[in-house]
């Protein structure tokens, strides 16, 4: 990794506080309970409002009984499809590239359990509780649909956001042809459930046609436009702020029913109004992960080389809605094959629309892949680690362009030399511990795309040397506060503490979407070329003045450091910030920069982000309880911007695919269409002690192509390659490849 | 969460009083009774705060050598107690086992026996339940029946009691000590939890207005504090019900097992002992061979209440490893994780 | 009748009046006092966020029911640091990277306040994790929170023993 990333006007380097491992610069906020996340706040005059939700489904509400909600002390309003109030944008209007249809009381239908079927508002949080649990709904019910064998099966339009739904590279039959072996690999997925810490809330207080709405949210200018359309306002009539988010994980970015609810009735009622989602809501109107089911069949020849790659997937959506979890797509750039396909239907059933969860489609893609990849390997003879070795890609399988960079094989024999994959035996159940528990050592591949969106910043540099950059970026816990801040001041040559860095609410420049870890590549790219714009300015002022130490130098001949500018080529002529800006009579010189990527670059490389993670469980030999002992994964995402939270990303991400391998899942009683287990007792994430010992290497990756910053994103990488991993050691360890994740005791039981 | 009148009573009698009117509750550590109401499960009119009735937070040896534990006791005091874990250690791990750190403390050793059914039907309004409404019928069957009994259930309920704690207790010949309306009554607890039958859902055998004051442990119940085990298979780590636990306790002499007590958790609506298990066992030489044979006859007449067949099979397999366990004696310090299937050695530590 | 309840809030008392009696002691905190560093994650006794000590003891504030609770002596995560000086668990939480969002952050570190006092676990990882394992992370920053838990355990134990040697 070179130290220097050059920006156009070449005065500013990323190295100075990029790189370093600082601590949180939320931190205090956050350990002493200061940090207000949107459910914190408490507006005088505050009212409380709680949905009451679907019992069923499919069908309609056929009665509420309002008159003993409405008679319950502290019931301020009920609002029933009857009496809500209009809205100008219709929910169910597929208005915007990001708008999911959503449930806002626009009549009594129900498609799907959890569903808000009416609001009501009191003077507290108890009344307002207990006040919706008396409208006690009536329901004419129909029979739902749910689960992959009672769904309607349908061609989709697009897997995820607008991808595609087949695709096809080589002759697979050729491929079929020239393989001597063939396994096919059946694995499903189930419904996963974001379930941040935080549930969805949001507060919102009007004046006027002014709305204030605390509301966690990834996309804060996006979002708040959108709210708008509901209420026929102004995007910039709304401040949105969300300067805490408790987790986001791709279920934060939209409007959703239950918030345009919440701001209809602070407007009806001229008061502000609360709403924050029990545990149980969040199964159901703010998106999950749809469940997949798929088939990877592989080819390998003599070699063990892929001869064919074929990727086919049923994934899970609404009955009203579409957003299919594009799993096949986890095997377009991974492994070398001369001939990959991949397909997918989709399946309505009645819930809620699932959307983008942490690694959508590549989460579940993933998990399919690399245990079709372990069978492989099993099949040929070959070590699962040789075997991705001899499917290496030099080049993209799928457009066959060059990557801008990948260090994998640097990430192979990292964590191989960490994990000691080296003593691995090749049979399973061979391996045992001192307790006589069966030991298995699993290995999967991390791939994810390193994309890049629209952002904007501004960065205004002050007499007395300090400066404050605004991009309206969000952090959902990823470090934004802390990694945004560290790029932003080595943009203005600056030390981090004298950067203020302002983000989090929608006054600020449009930050762009916290996802799709693409967030600190754009956020970062602009407030880069914001303190960059600022510094060129800057260095306008010192070169043309003749009183300056830097008079004559050029433009192209300074250096900003530490405060400073100097002279490139000599040491001895510099001079501070402050004192250039003095000597010109400016209070302050503003800086702008946009970050993005220019689509040419999308057209000449592959970018992606990717590791390997290697696992060790330990399983009980009668009683098959699984323990993941030890995950070590190593990845490479080129520039690392603060290695101690990338770390915690990264790890974060491979418990994530713990819990994908071994808890977590949606269950629905088939005949009611119910979640039976929609709380954290019975919707298992691992606690502490399901992860001993997680650990993620980093490994140095040069990218000069990606974008300025040499950035690719940790945020979604580790989740990948990590199930299969983990699924692949269970194999190992007993012997017995599990088609159906999460793993259960009982599918291990002989 | 319905309006409730809340009173605190200064003593029994005005408790037992206050309790004694229809739609009564009491309030002890709240961690399950608010939970139900929360749920929408439990509505009480009124709810009764028994936390500081006096007299109640003892942990006491009485003269017959029995050891009486005051309901009001919580679960963590107890685990922590160093004569009661030594004494009881199985007992001891068991609490430990359950729930957390933060429900431990505040859940008391009357209310863990007064815990109602993790059944999911059960917590769901919008399911028909027995236990819920008496004659509703029984949404559990033929739905999502994992964590169903396989013993003991009939087509009234099929719920299991999820409590830890109860399962050893069962074992050791534990008895419930109540005062009510009509005066003070012992219950062992093997009898305190009811089956369902084929009307009745089963549930606590607790009369309106009674009250748990303690639980009693029999002084022979100490004897088998040297090989005593709690072991709970779980879906997680930690913090997680049982999918089947055991509790085997062995009075041993020389090589051989002179009394044996065994009990089995989340296989029914009641801790399980199994009586005939232990039969098979007392007398008997310690070995693979009879701890399966005891298995055998502790899930005899087992049979799935939907898709959970496993668990019968597991349950034989999770008695079997507790009976091992039991007989290698007592570990010399409770284990980093306790009852579990990871429990290392002697309560070392597993990983640095 | 109207109701009210006392509590002694890190260290303040707070007389709370009631509109009725079923108020947890969570919403209490968050929403009569103010105190919204406790957090809801579950409020059903499933995740820990709510963590707070009453009387030195760690309980999930979301099943404690606040009239069952006059009197009682609450810490929260307000009441933890002196001034500008962190308690050792939330510095060797930032120093640890014990968190990502922070949501869950207040009743981990309450939770691990808690658990140091209760003395059981010492200097052993597993315990720890065993210890910690009713506080949910989603972000799973379970590495950072035990590596933290330990290294607090350690520095609180060396003050310990400085001040008995002084």
């Amino acid at each position: 990794m070179p130290d220097t990333i050059l920006m156009p006007a070449g005065h500013v380097r990323l190295g100075s506080n990029a790189g370093q491992p600082m601590t949180r610069r939320d931190g205090i906020a956050k350990v002493t309970g200061a940090a207000t996340y949107a459910a914190d706040n408490r507006p005088d005059r505050l009212l409380y409002a709680v949905y009451a939700s679907a019992g069923i489904a499919r069908g309609r509400v056929a009665k509420l009984d309002v008159d003993t909600a409405r008679a319950h002390p502290g019931v301020v309003e009920v609002y029933t499809p009857e009496n809500r109030p209009a809205l100008e944008q219709d929910p169910d209007e597929k208005f915007h590239m990001f708008a999911w249809r959503t449930e806002a009381l626009q009549n009594d239908s129900v498609r799907y359990a959890n569903q808000p079927v009416a609001l009501v508002v009191a003077e507290t949080l108890e009344a307002a509780t207990e006040g919706a649990r008396l409208l006690s709904p009536e329901y004419e019910e129909q029979p739902a649909r749910i689960g992959f064998d009672n769904g309607e099966i349908y061609e989709p339009g697009s897997t995820g956001i607008g991808g595609a739904v087949t695709f096809s590279k080589g002759d697979i039959e050729a491929g079929r042809k020239a393989a001597v072996r063939t396994t096919e690999t059946h694995i499903d997925t189930p419904l996963q459930y974001h379930n941040a810490m935080e549930p969805h809330a949001a507060v919102a207080e009007w004046d006027g046609d002014l709305l204030t709405l605390d509301c966690p949210n990834q996309a804060l200018v996006m979002a708040r436009d959108m709210f708008a359309k509901y209420f026929g306002i102004p995007g910039e009539n709304i401040t949105l702020r969300s300067p805490y988010l408790g987790g986001g994980f791709g279920s934060k970015a939209i409007p959703i029913g239950p918030y345009i609810l919440a701001i209809l009735a602070a407007r009806e009622l001229d008061r502000p109004v609360k709403i924050a989602l029990r545990r149980d809501q969040m199964f159901g109107p703010v998106g999950h992960r749809g469940g997949t089911r798929q088939v990877v069949k592989l080819g390998t020849n003599a070699d063990g080389q892929l001869t064919a790659l074929e990727h086919n997937a049923t994934s899970t959506t609404s009955s009203f809605d579409e957003f299919i979890e594009g799993a096949g797509n986890a095997s377009h750039n991974l492994y070398a094959s001369p001939a990959i396909s991949t397909a997918h239907k989709g399946v309505r059933m009645d819930t809620g629309t699932p959307g983008p969860m942490r690694a959508p489609g590549e989460a579940s893609g993933s998990a399919a892949l690399e245990c079709a990849m372990d069978e492989a390997a099993e099949a040929a003879g070959l070590d699962p680690l040789e075997f991705r070795l001899r499917n290496y890609s030099e080049t993209d399988p799928a457009s066959g362009k060059p990557f801008s960079s990948k260090a994998l094989r640097e990430c192979y024999a990292e964590g191989a030399k960490r994990f000691g994959w080296a003593t691995r035996p090749l049979e399973p159940g061979t391996m045992r511990d001192e307790n006589g528990h069966l030991v298995g050592w699993g290995v999967g591949t991390s791939l994810f795309p390193a994309p890049m969106f629209q952002a904007l910043a501004t960065a205004t540099l002050r007499a007395d040397g300090t400066a404050t950059v605004a991009t309206g970026g969000v952090d959902m816990g990823q470090g934004a506060w802390t990694a945004l801040a560290q790029i932003a001041a080595d943009g203005l040559g600056l030390p981090a503490e004298r950067v203020e860095f302002l983000a989090g609410t929608s006054l600020q420049p449009d930050g762009g979407v916290a996802g799709g870890s693409g967030h600190t590549a754009t956020a970062g790219g602009a407030l880069f070329a914001a303190g960059s714009d600022a510094i060129r300015q800057l260095a306008e002022l010192a070169t043309n003045d003749p009183d300056s130490p830097l008079f004559g130098a050029g433009n192209a001949g300074v250096e900003a450091r530490d405060g400073r500018l100097c002279a490139a080529d000599d040491d001895s002529r510099s001079e501070a910030y402050e004192d250039i800006l003095a000597r010109a009579g400016l209070t302050a010189l503003e800086g702008s920069g946009t970050g993005g990527r220019d689509p040419s670059i999308g057209e000449q490389w592959a970018m992606f982000s990717h590791g390997a993670v290697f696992a060790e469980v330990k399983v009980d030999p009668e009683l098959y309880q699984i323990r993941v002992t030890r995950l070590v994964g190593a990845f490479a995402a080129g520039r690392i911007i603060n290695p101690k939270l990338a770390q915690s990303q990264l790890t974060g991400g491979m418990i994530w695919g713990l819990s994908s391998a071994l808890h977590e899942e949606g269950i629905h009683d088939l005949r009611s269409g119910r979640l039976v287990n929609g709380d954290f007792a019975g919707y298992h994430i691992p606690v502490n002690a399901d992860a001993p010992s997680v650990e993620a290497l980093l490994i140095d990756e040069e990218d000069p192509y990606v974008n300025t910053l040499g950035v690719k994103g940790v945020g979604e990488l580790g989740i990948t390659g990590t199930v299969g991993a983990i699924a692949n050691a269970v194999w190992h360890a007993t012997g017995t490849r599990v088609r159906s994740f999460p793993i259960h005791i009982s599918a291990l039981l002989k | 969460m319905n309006l409730f009148d809340y009173v605190r009573p200064a003593s029994l009698s005005e408790a037992i009083a206050a309790g004694s009117k229809p739609g009564a509750a009491y309030l002890a550590g709240g961690t399950n009774l608010l939970d139900l109401m929360k749920a929408g499960v439990a509505h009480p009119g009124k709810v009764v705060d028994i936390t500081r009735l006096p007299g109640l937070d003892r942990i006491e040896t009485l003269s017959d050598g029995s050891t009486r534990i005051g309901a009001m006791v919580r679960n963590s005091d107890l685990a922590r107690d160093p004569s009661f874990a030594a004494s009881f250690p199985a007992v001891a791990e068991a609490l430990l086992s359950g729930a957390s750190a933060q429900l431990r403390n505040a859940a008391t050793v009357g209310g863990n026996l007064m815990q109602r059914t993790r059944c999911p039907y059960f917590y769901d309004p919008n399911s028909a339940c027995n236990r819920r409404e008496s004659g509703a019928g029984c949404d559990a069957i033929g739905g999502e029946t994992h964590s169903h009994a396989v013993l003991g259930w009939t087509e009234t309920c099929i719920a299991t009691h999820p409590s830890d704690f109860c399962v050893p207790l069962a074992a050791l010949d534990a008895v419930v000590e109540m005062e009510g309306p009509d005066g003070t009554r012992d219950v062992p607890l093997a009898d305190f939890h009811m089956l369902p039958d084929e009307t009745s859902p089963g549930g606590a055998d607790l009369k309106p207005g009674e009250i748990i004051t303690a639980l009693r442990l029999p002084a022979e119940a100490a004897a088998f504090a040297g090989n005593s085990r709690y072991l709970k298979l779980r879906e997680r780590t930690s913090y997680a019900f049982a999918l089947v636990s055991a509790a085997a306790m062995l009075r041993m002499d020389g090589d051989t097992i002179a009394e044996a007590h065994i009990a089995l958790g989340a296989v029914a609506a009641k801790p399980w002992r199994a009586s005939a298990a232990e039969e098979l066992l007392n007398g008997a030489t310690p070995d693979a061979e009879t701890f399966a044979r005891a298995a055998e006859a502790a899930l005899d007449g087992a049979r799935p209440s939907g898709d959970n067949a496993h668990k019968i099979d597991l349950a034989k397999r999770v008695l079997t490893r507790a009976l091992t366990q039991a007989a290698a004696g007592t570990p010399d310090r409770m284990p980093a994780l306790p009852a579990s299937v990871f429990a290392s050695v002697n309560g070392a530590s597993a990983h640095a | 009748m109207p109701l009210s309840i006392s509590l002694t809030v890190n260290g303040d008392r707070h007389d709370v009046p009631l509109e009725d009696a079923r108020a947890t002691l969570l919403d209490v905190l968050r929403e009569r006092i103010g105190l919204t560093g406790t957090k809801k994650g579950c409020d059903r006794g499933q995740c820990g966020a709510c963590t707070v000590l009453v009387d030195g003891r760690r309980v999930n504030s979301c099943l404690s029911l606040a009239m069952s609770m006059d009197g009682a002596d609450v810490t929260t995560i307000e009441g933890l640091a002196q001034g500008e000086d962190l308690h050792p668990v939330q510095a060797a939480f930032i120093e640890h990277d014990g968190f990502q969002c922070g949501y869950c952050t207040p009743g981990q570190i309450m939770s691990a306040v808690g658990l140091i006092a209760e003395g059981e676990a010492g200097d052993d990882p597993e315990r720890i994790r065993e210890g910690m394992s009713g506080n949910l992370c989603r972000c799973a920053a379970y590495p950072g929170i035990t590596a933290a838990v330990i290294d607090a355990q350690r520095r609180m134990a060396e003050a310990e023993d400085e001040r008995k040697r002084a």
